[in-house]
């Protein structure tokens, strides 16, 4: 699901560009360092690919309904997580310009909750240990399917933090969170059949594409049991909010806090290696941000309370008024400049 | 025509509209970039129960939309198919948000519905702004302005070769859906037919990345890019981003429509 410029505060959407424009810059930095000329026009085509395939509907097993593929996942399995992140972040960044998904100051969460998580959390740490040499039919289909819906999980929850953070909505975290996560199991569900199905075609028309992201640096293959870790913290962390959420309604910042600790307590057993620190971070940050920015908006709004006691009816009639006719002046702009052209 | 086909027709719309010689097509890309992005930052940042504040804004879009004749109805259009999920997260606000905020006589309107319509007044402004700029300055052209503001152009290099590469493989992907379609009977697409459609896609997409690099290496790439420069910043671009700016400015300090009212009822009866 999109995140919209309009549920979002200044505050939330520039944190929010600011880690997708890092995570970007990173990404980018990588990809020029392995100088690889063919990977400009793959990225490319593949980008193009993600979105033709999301016309593409097929029809969900045992239900009467279709969907179709994200490609966050497939993005990251073929082209490896830095490729993917950027190629994702073109396709969200068409939709926000052609097809008013989100909007502008949007994309930077959005970049975040379906390219960053996916590429950089959930292709890592769930799908290469799970898919292993993606030799095995079996291991492919299951890493897909979790990956997808861990995933995805952590989009919604990503989106449901920015909406209560920004606090333009009232909606409380526990009612967005209830309403969001499971809706998501189920597009999560769908993402997984889709990004299993095609991979496990290319896997056997042409192994070749697929062998090529496995003959990954000698380093990373050392640090899977280590990622295999992180995952199950990740997983873990995830479900514990949820659940927290669920049977706290009222104890939003107490149940983040819960999560923040739990999640930084998986960190000193990886801060070795500079490519788990940030993706340690990544697993971290939304913990860490949504703290301080779920409580100022907390606070905010119980400040501002006291300060909206004019119920005046002369304010609320100006308003109106002129309102109305601040629409009929901007009208008259419009036929102004309509006649000089 | 098919579902697909449409979707294509809808994404070079916009472009089709930027390639006219329009007043607004003619500013420099740089300073409808930058100050779309300023008008959306002013736009976020008023409180969560303005409303009427809002409006005067409207005249950026507007003005946009008039210099660049872009026609209100595909705008209309596009902004209510994606307005679902703004729509359906703000209109929990009515139902949590009770207290009584505005007063028209004996009739109250409570917070929930004045934060509600101040979501529906964003949605419309900020991405409103964003299909204008795009209608009014085209993906290429834009795609330079953001090369020249900084953007690494590994990321502008894919945004261009993503859209180049959408229709041709949309097209295909249309072809291949309405093949299976004239064969199928009118069944919905299985999954497990759906692995190999898409798959055989895919490999057609990684074969054409291929032919493609090949041809952009027997035209001499070495992995960087040489763009004409075609952007010239005149005096009417800076005019018109601190003429902008200023009137952002404006409607941010002062609540124009409410000092408005309050001028009008009082020289009324």
């Amino acid at each position: 699901m999109h995140m919209a410029d309009a549920l979002l505060s200044p505050a939330v959407g520039a944190t929010m560009w600011l880690a997708s424009g890092a995570a970007l810059a990173f990404s980018a930095r990588r990809l020029r360092e392995q100088a690889d000329d063919r990977l400009v026009p793959l990225m490319g085509v593949l980008g193009a690919f993600v979105f033709a395939a999301q016309m593409i509907n097929f029809a969900i097993p045992a239900t009467g309904s279709s969907g179709h593929l994200g490609g966050g996942l497939l993005l990251a399995i073929l082209l490896g997580p830095h490729a993917a992140l950027v190629v994702i972040a073109s396709v969200l960044a068409v939709q926000a310009l052609f097809f008013a998904d989100g909007g502008l100051l949007a994309l930077g969460a959005n970049i975040f909750n379906l390219g960053v998580l996916p590429c950089w959390v959930a292709y890592p740490l769930l799908y290469r240990p799970i898919a292993g040499d993606g030799t095995s039919p079996r291991r492919v289909a299951l890493g897909s399917i979790v990956a997808a819906i861990v995933g995805l999980q952590l989009g919604a929850l990503g989106v449901v933090l920015q909406t209560v953070g920004s606090g333009i909505t009232s909606l409380p975290f526990a009612a967005f969170a209830a309403l969001m996560l499971p809706i998501h199991l189920a597009i999560g569900l769908v993402e997984g059949l889709a990004t299993m199905a095609i991979v496990l075609f290319v896997g056997r028309a042409r192994p070749d594409l697929l062998a090529r992201r496995r003959g990954a640096p000698p380093s990373r293959a050392t640090l899977k049991p280590l990622l295999a870790a992180l995952g199950v913290a990740a997983i873990v962390t995830g479900g514990a909010l949820s659940w927290f959420a669920s049977s706290q309604p009222d104890g939003l910042e107490w149940s983040i806090e819960r999560a923040a600790g739990s999640a930084e307590l998986a960190a000193p057993e990886t801060g070795v290696h500079g490519m788990l620190a940030r993706l340690q971070e990544a697993v971290s940050f939304l913990p860490d941000y949504s703290l301080p920015k779920a409580a100022q908006a907390a606070e905010s709004k119980a400040g501002e309370k006291p300060a909206w006691p004019e119920v005046s009816a002369g304010t609320s009639l100006a308003g109106v008024v002129g309102g109305a006719v601040t629409l009929a002046l901007v009208w008259l702009l419009a036929l102004l400049l309509k006649r000089r052209r | 025509m098919s579902r697909i086909d449409a979707a294509l027709r809808d994404l070079r719309s916009l472009d089709a509209l930027a390639a006219r010689d329009t007043p607004l097509a003619r500013l420099d890309a740089r300073a409808k970039v930058v100050t779309t992005l300023a008008f959306i930052v002013v736009v976020v940042s008023f409180d969560r129960y303005a409303v009427a504040a809002l409006l005067p804004l409207a005249a950026y879009p507007v003005a946009l939309a008039v210099l660049g004749d872009v026609p209100p109805a595909p705008l209309a259009r596009k902004l209510l198919l994606a307005a679902p999920f703004a729509v359906l997260v703000g209109i929990f606000n009515p139902l949590l948000d009770r207290a009584p905020m505005l007063a028209f006589g004996e009739t109250t309107v409570a917070a929930g519905w004045v934060s509600f319509a101040s979501i529906l007044v964003r949605f419309a402004l900020t991405v409103g702004a964003a299909l204008v700029l795009v209608a009014g300055t085209g993906m290429h052209t834009l795609c330079a302005a953001l090369a020249r503001l900084g953007v690494p152009q590994v990321l502008t290099a894919q945004l261009l070769f993503l859209y180049r590469y959408a229709f041709v493989l949309g097209a295909e992907a249309a072809r291949m859906a309405t093949a299976r379609e004239l064969r199928s009977g009118g069944r919905a697409l299985a999954l497990s037919a759906y692995g190999p459609l898409a798959g055989h896609l895919l490999l057609r997409a990684f074969e054409r990345a291929q032919r493609i690099h090949l041809a952009m290496v027997a035209r001499g790439f070495d992995g960087q890019w040489r763009t004409l420069r075609t952007l010239r910043w005149s005096s009417r671009d800076t005019a018109f981003v601190l003429g902008w700016s200023l009137f952002f400015a404006l409607a941010r300090a002062v609540d124009l429509p409410q000092a408005l009212g309050r001028l009008l009822l009082l020289a009324g009866p």
